[in-house]
């Protein structure tokens, strides 16, 4: 059965594209353009990984994040960022994602944390 | 006024014009020490010169004056005692008949009184109208001898009474003749003349206390000496020295005798007779006091000059050095706060454009990638290759968008500091082993000179190698293949250390080195963003250190780093805003 990854973006461009590229690679998919929807798609279905961006409108990142790992303690979540900043990245860490990545991205390195954070 | 209005211009364009005026600091030097002079020395000058008058007159006054009064006095003295005999003769001629004078015993009785009553008397004589000598009381037989020729005579008959000069007796001692004339009842006239000894006249003289070197004597008008002068010749001889004559009044000269001595010479013209009392009093005496604080003044005012003009010129010297170097200060502080401001508004917007083109450019990416994707999993189509390749090309420029707009966001907000204790030589040479590969092929001599003593400081790595990668690239592209690089750490006195990028290369103006670490100045021309030296700046600036160059276009470039031993206070938890 293919990973099925949660994809939390506000740019919806962006995140669907994203899931297309993904889904070419086998992965399952699934995408929310809020933190609410992504965390009503996380309530309802069972995701192996989840890659969240941070600067979203409405509930941000890190709050989603939050509330993500109350429902679910164990999924791993990757955060994006579109700042150079790590700083952003750096909390997030803290709160329990497995690693941040900043946008533009390469999809090499995408594949690679997922294939990080699936093994762990 | 003109040197206080100069300077007033002067000081303006201090504070207006920009402080590498050529000269500008030299003039204000000279105008202020001018000015100073000038305020200075005038009222000490005008003071000296007012003073010398001032005391000059004075001394007329106290010296030149009592000269005058004093030989106004003797003149007084001698005129009484002429006088004086002039009326004792008066009243025997007055008091006596003709006839009772021709008594022989009467007038031998009056000579006695005279002697014994007045003194200086010799003889006295009786001369009827034809100047025959008619009777005679003295020591001499001169009993029917004529004077008519004779200008004693000739004298009295024209003015009533007569008081000659002096002339030398028959017993060679000086002697002046007093004659007065009466006229009997029948109109004939006769004389009675009176020989009087000049003895009184030195006592008069010896009154006037004069000092050794001083002189005092009397001349008739054709300068013939009356009395004996201590420098100018004996009784009755020609005066050395040459007394303005004619003057009946007191006056006082200067003039130089004959033995070249300078001299204040009082003079007295006599009324009742043809005398002139001299008084000769040396210059160097009279002026003595004068000439002492003259030359004691003069010392005070050269001294004070001197003391003046080193003071006047020590201050201004620390004065303009004091103002130039808080111009400088000023200056470098201006400076300063202008790039920080200039770093800081130029950050914030480049940091907004970045942004706003980051999630674009991560859409354009990650179509891009799709379209590859999606290429790469379809069979073979026309084009598949060539379009393989645009999509790859897309992706590329993506990337080198993605490392402007993330520098930029970095220099705006730059990375968390995370502070550590670290080896500066080890950086050093991480930086060197990025570069290693380029230097081998272009046949750069790239040699590090560290000093291994060094004592480790409290920084951030990433950001010091990123100071350090952004220096060495500089360098490297800045010298030609087989240039030199040279990379030197040492310590710093303040217990930090300093690095030193140095290099061979094609060096920079003046005008390029004055705006090298503003932000998006680039000389690279189209390779470069122009944010590379203002990053190193703002980051060493935020570790607590300092940058300078030193370049000379063609020449080369060197680029000093000084870091602290530790980090200042509020960056050692990082920086939150920009």
């Amino acid at each position: 059965m293919n990973p099925r990854v949660l994809l939390i973006d506000d740019e919806k461009e962006f995140v669907t594209t994203l899931a297309e590229r993904l889904e070419i690679r086998e992965f399952s998919t699934a995408t929310a353009e809020d933190g609410e929807t992504g965390l009503a798609l996380i309530r309802k279905g069972t995701f192996d990984v989840v890659i969240l961006d941070l600067l979203m409108p409405g509930m941000n990142g890190l709050e989603t994040l939050k509330h993500i790992r109350h429902l679910a303690p164990d999924l791993p979540v990757i955060l994006l960022t579109g700042h150079g900043s790590t700083r952003e990245g750096m909390d997030g860490m803290r709160l329990g994602a497995v690693d941040y990545l900043m946008k533009p991205l390469a999809i090499e390195d995408l594949l690679e944390k997922i294939k990080e954070a699936l093994a762990s | 006024m003109w040197t206080i209005h100069n300077l007033i211009t002067h000081i303006d364009n201090l504070f207006s014009r920009s402080a590498d005026a050529p000269g500008h600091y030299r003039i204000l030097t000279r105008n202020i020490i001018i000015t100073m002079l000038v305020v200075t020395i005038t009222p000490l000058t005008v003071m000296g010169i007012l003073n010398h008058f001032q005391y000059g007159r004075h001394l007329q006054n106290e010296l030149i004056t009592p000269l005058a009064n004093t030989a106004n006095k003797a003149k007084h003295s001698f005129e009484l005692f002429f006088e004086e005999r002039l009326s004792t003769v008066r009243f025997i001629a007055n008091a006596y008949d003709y006839e009772e004078l021709l008594d022989d015993k009467t007038l031998h009785r009056l000579l006695r009184i005279l002697k014994t009553e007045l003194g200086g008397f010799v003889d006295l004589a009786i001369i009827n109208d034809d100047g025959d000598l008619v009777n005679y009381a003295g020591p001499y037989n001169l009993l029917g001898k004529n004077y008519a020729s004779q200008r004693s005579f000739q004298e009295v008959l024209v003015k009533g009474s007569y008081i000659s000069n002096v002339f030398m007796g028959h017993r060679k001692l000086p002697h002046i003749v007093v004659a007065v004339q009466r006229y009997t009842d029948e109109g004939t006239s006769w004389i009675v003349r009176a020989t009087i000894d000049t003895d009184r006249f030195y006592k008069l003289l010896g009154t006037l206390g004069l000092s050794p070197q001083s002189d005092a004597f009397l001349v008739n008008s054709d300068n013939i000496l009356q009395t004996n002068s201590t420098f100018y010749g004996k009784t009755l001889e020609t005066c050395r020295l040459t007394i303005p004559s004619g003057m009946r009044s007191t006056f006082v000269t200067e003039t130089t005798d004959p033995d070249n001595r300078q001299l204040l010479l009082a003079c007295s013209g006599f009324t009742n007779a043809d005398y002139v009392l001299v008084i000769a009093k040396p210059r160097s005496v009279v002026l003595r006091s004068w000439y002492a604080l003259k030359s004691d003044a003069l010392l005070v005012y050269t001294l004070s000059l001197l003391v003046i003009i080193f003071m006047v010129v020590k201050m201004t010297g620390t004065l303009v050095r004091r103002i130039k170097e808080s111009d400088e200060r000023r200056e470098t502080a201006l400076t300063e706060l202008q790039h920080n401001q200039k770093l800081s508004s130029i950050g914030r917007l480049a940091a907004g454009v970045a942004h706003e083109i980051n999630n674009p450019l991560a859409i354009i990416n990650e179509k891009a990638g799709l379209m590859s994707d999606l290429v790469m999993v379809s069979d073979d189509f026309p084009h598949k290759e060539r379009l393989s390749e645009l999509t790859a090309a897309i992706i590329a420029s993506v990337s080198r968008c993605k490392t402007i707009t993330h520098r930029l966001l970095g220099f705006a907000r730059k990375l968390d500091t995370l502070m550590e204790s670290l080896d500066i030589n080890e950086i050093l040479k991480e930086v060197m082993g990025f570069l290693e590969r380029e230097a081998l092929y272009r046949q750069m001599d790239v040699s590090l000179n560290l000093d291994p003593t060094l004592a480790p400081i409290l920084s951030d790595r990433g950001q010091l190698q990123q100071v350090f990668l952004n220096l060495l690239t500089n360098a490297f592209s800045a010298v030609d293949d087989g240039g030199t690089v040279l990379i030197a750490s040492a310590p710093a006195p303040d217990g930090g250390l300093s690095v030193t990028v140095q290099d061979n290369g094609c060096g920079m103006t003046e005008d390029v080195a004055k705006r090298i670490f503003d932000p998006f100045f680039s000389t690279k021309k189209g390779n470069g963003t122009g944010l590379g030296l203002s990053i190193t700046y703002g980051i060493i600036k935020k570790l607590g250190g300092a940058i300078t160059l030193n370049t000379r276009q063609g020449e080369g470039t060197t680029f000093t780093v000084t870091l602290p031993k530790n980090p200042p206070a509020d960056k050692t938890k990082g920086d939150p805003t920009p």
